[in-house]
């Protein structure tokens, strides 16, 4: 189908050398593809971390097919219903009545009274000017005994503020109610996966006598108000910081971002951050940096000059990851990545010093539909959009660094790659599942 | 509330109806949608996504552009990548903003015809209606468009099948067992809308004696090759022995008499105590097979569109949950898709008959083979 340009098939425009790459936009936005990846988490996914709550989606019925699914497939049906939009709600100027007495004919015929509701309004609404806070506060005053959270499914906003994505991962937190704080309990908010329990964040906080809350461990919707507790709100990962800074102004909760990284002395600037944010004494990391060390050192060994390729949706930092690996004399040579990260702007420019030639490959341009999708020798492919782009079974299955961060994380990957090296995994069954780690019905 | 769901799924969209109607034939189909129709077509509806390259995108519209109706890009965007692929055609689908924006996708298609040269379609869908509507207007567009009206007919009798796409009839055996029916009893297949043919053999069409319609997506589509080709349809799926020969003789009197026939609408609902709630024509077809093979009647309950002419009497039409829950009552025999089973009444057997246009898919491997391989004795307990 691609036109061949010297025998090759034409990649430009969806493919380019690091050297020669713009940033932070290297490709033109054009028409988009969608890769049978499906890992990464949707709203639905998230929402669900919410205990002893229930989700209406109020939107098309073409929107809502996805959603409807996401919960069959991960077996929540039980806690998730719909509303469905029709022409008339938009001509009529309903819109309103139609969300207020539709929730309400939901929670009658419910077999049980949730906690809370999230309610998903969608594209539609933002574009017909729907009261929402006027529906809100009429839920409010209807079911006094049930909190409602205004939730979102707009991705036509997302290059308008907030992405769809970090409204998700705000309004999760936004029905936390003020509460006496306790100076000895901290929040890691924002992330779908729980932190690994052997990072160093973990450990420093919990070594030193502070109680850890994520919204993971919660079991119920009062778990999950104990979470209110907490004097200090940590994130590491952007899209979380709108729902801390909220957060922040709202309950008063310091929010403190330490960002992911793959760097070791950024990652220590942030443990140094966090030990004076608690007012203990900072610790030395000598041993962990060694031990990152025999990681990487173990890993080139065992792999040799195997090429590597990294996908964005397996950790938040792809060029910080790549430039950790190169500068142990791995050799990667693809980053599947469509738009670059600010917070990796020195990455990519060292990079483009000491790896002109890596490839920056994108995953939505439309010839990505057609170009060989397999390699001619064994491929190690981090994420699962760089497995089925390579077409290789030597893959780490994870999205979101699934948990892992710090020193600690960087271990972790190095023993999940090399776990990749050794073992084939079956790709396309295992990336066709939605939401990794969210449970799957299929 | 008609518009409420308190557990059951929806079915898939008009907009996702043309993208699978349109996926075999060598064409560009671009969702005009801000995202989230691209993932929920490939993963939910479209099972032929990881293996069959077919070029089905997204305008990944933002609200700037939405806004200031900017259609200029949508139309620079296709036409690049139109350049870069040479589909054999370009279908362009609607979804809710676009058509709250009133954006004309049909002369939208027309710019974009007389830029590249490629045929064009505009489909006003907006996602607010089932994948039968969407596919039909994709199978009247490819009818309208493609059909050659000069094909010689074929020396012995031929079909066109008409309304086979993974949404009705999922991935599994089914085709080629519909396929291998009508070649056992001597009938050639001219083409298959829509699996397992080219373009070439949609625009060579008008060559077969008749079509044979196995969905309602498909029945617009027949009526045009009607009137404009003269070709006669036979509706009905050949599910179970009886009802497939009943299939394969009104093909050959539909060819003689050069009529159209609705092989199921003998059928009786009268003290019904089986219901059936699916697709209209699958249904009314299964519920005549069933009737042929066991001598129960069999009502279907149809939350699609479909024509009035393939309902009985006690039949009925019901969209909503409660609708559908009402009608389903506490009768003996319940056959629809699991999704259904938590609004069925207790007391009602509830048999398994997952549809991929409704489940997705989750019960996928479940799926029977239509033709042989539905269980008739599972009603006699």
């Amino acid at each position: 189908m691609l036109k061949k340009i010297n025998g090759n098939e034409d990649d430009s425009g969806a493919a380019v050398e690091i050297s020669k790459a713009n940033f932070p936009s290297p490709f033109y936005s054009g028409l988009e593809y969608a890769a049978p990846a499906r890992g990464t988490w949707n709203i639905v996914h998230t929402g669900f971390l919410l205990p002893e709550a229930h989700e209406i989606f109020v939107c098309a019925e073409g929107c809502l097919r996805g959603v409807v699914l996401t919960a069959a497939e991960m077996g929540a049906s039980e806690r998730f219903s719909t509303i469905s939009i029709c022409e008339n709600n938009i001509l009529d100027g309903d819109m309103e009545d139609l969300i207020v007495d539709g929730v309400a004919d939901i929670l009658n015929k419910l077999p049980y009274k949730p906690k809370a509701v999230l309610v998903y309004t969608s594209c539609v609404h933002h574009f017909i000017g729907c009261d929402l806070p006027l529906v809100y506060k009429r839920l409010k005053e209807k079911y006094k005994d049930i909190d409602f959270a205004d939730c979102y499914m707009n991705p036509i906003m997302r290059r308008s503020g907030l992405t769809p994505d970090m409204l998700m991962r705000s309004r999760l937190y936004s029905l936390l109610k003020e509460h006496p704080q306790n100076k000895k309990s901290i929040n890691i908010i924002g992330n779908d996966f729980a932190t690994d329990k052997n990072s160093e964040l973990v450990k420093i906080i919990k070594k030193n006598g502070f109680s850890l809350q994520e919204i993971q461990s919660c079991k119920t919707y009062s778990d999950y108000q104990k979470m209110a507790e907490s004097s200090l709100n940590i994130t590491y990962q952007a899209a979380a910081n709108p729902g801390a800074n909220e957060l922040q102004k709202r309950l008063n909760q310091k929010h403190l971002y330490l960002p992911l990284s793959f760097d070791y002395q950024k990652i220590t600037d942030n443990y140094n951050l966090l030990c004076d944010e608690l007012k203990i004494d900072r610790c030395d990391f000598k041993f962990e940096i060694e031990s990152c060390e025999k990681a990487l050192n173990n890993l080139k060994l065992k792999i040799g000059d195997t090429p590597v390729a990294i996908d964005y949706t397996a950790t938040f930092k792809p060029l910080e990851l790549a430039l950790l690996l190169i500068k142990h004399g791995i050799n990667v040579e693809r980053i599947y990545v469509d738009s670059f990260s600010d917070e990796e702007k020195s990455a990519f420019a060292e990079l483009q010093k000491i790896s002109p030639d890596l490839k920056i490959i994108a995953t939505v341009n439309v010839k990505m539909r057609f170009l060989q999708r397999k390699t001619d020798s064994k491929y190690l492919a981090v994420g699962q959009k760089a497995a089925y782009f390579t077409g290789s079974n030597n893959f780490v299955n994870i999205v979101e660094c699934g948990g892992y961060y710090g020193f600690s994380g960087i271990i972790e990957i190095c023993n999940l790659m090399l776990d990749a090296f050794e073992y084939e995994k079956d790709a396309k069954s295992l990336i066709s599942v939605k939401g990794l780690g969210c449970g799957c019905s299929l | 509330m008609k518009q409420t769901s308190r557990i059951i799924s929806t079915y898939t969209a008009d907009t996702m109806g043309v993208a699978s109607a349109l996926f075999e034939f060598g064409g560009m189909t671009v969702m005009h949608d801000a995202s989230g129709c691209n993932s929920t077509y490939n993963t939910h509806d479209e099972p032929r996504w990881y293996d069959f390259d077919s070029m089905v995108y997204i305008s990944a519209l933002t609200e700037t552009e939405a806004v200031m109706g900017d259609d200029e890009k949508l139309i620079t965007d296709i036409v690049s990548a139109a350049d870069d692929l040479s589909p054999r055609f370009i279908a362009i689908a609607g979804t809710p903003i676009p058509m709250m924006a009133g954006t004309d996708l049909k002369s939208i298609a027309r710019v974009i015809e007389n830029r590249t040269g490629i045929p064009s379609f505009g489909f006003q869908t907006n996602g607010m209606h089932s994948y039968i509507d969407g596919a039909a207007e994709a199978f009247l567009g490819l009818a309208q468009r493609f059909v050659k009206a000069d094909s010689s007919k074929t020396d012995s009798l031929s079909v066109n099948i008409l309304g086979l796409t993974p949404l009705d009839f999922s991935i599994n055996s089914t085709a080629d067992s519909i396929k291998s029916i009508l070649t056992e009893n001597g009938i050639k297949i001219v083409s298959s809308w829509a699996m397992g043919s080219e373009l070439s053999a949609i625009e060579n069409s008008a060559a077969a004696h008749v079509n044979l319609v196995l969905s309602q997506c498909s029945v617009k589509a027949a009526v045009y090759m009607q009137q404009n080709f003269d070709i006669p349809y036979v509706v009905g799926v050949p599910i179970g022995k009886s009802f497939s020969e009943k299939i394969i003789n009104d093909i050959k009197t539909a060819a003689d008499k050069n009529k159209s026939i609705i092989s199921f609408n003998d059928r009786s609902t009268q003290n019904a105590d089986i219901a059936i709630i699916g697709e209209g024509v699958c249904s009314a077809s299964l519920a005549k097979a069933i009737s042929l093979e066991t001598g129960k009647n069999v009502k279907v309950i149809c939350p699609l569109t479909v024509e009035k002419a393939f309902l009985q009497s006690g039949d009925s039409v019901a969209f909503s949950e409660e609708d559908i829950e009402a009608q389903v009552g506490n009768i003996k025999y319940v056959i629809a898709d699991p999704m259904y089973k938590p609004i069925c009444g207790k007391k009602s057997k509830f048999i398994s008959l997952p549809h991929e246009a409704f489940s997705g898919r989750i019960y996928r491997k479940d799926i029977p083979d239509l033709v042989s391989g539905f269980d008739f004795s599972i009603l006699n307990s």
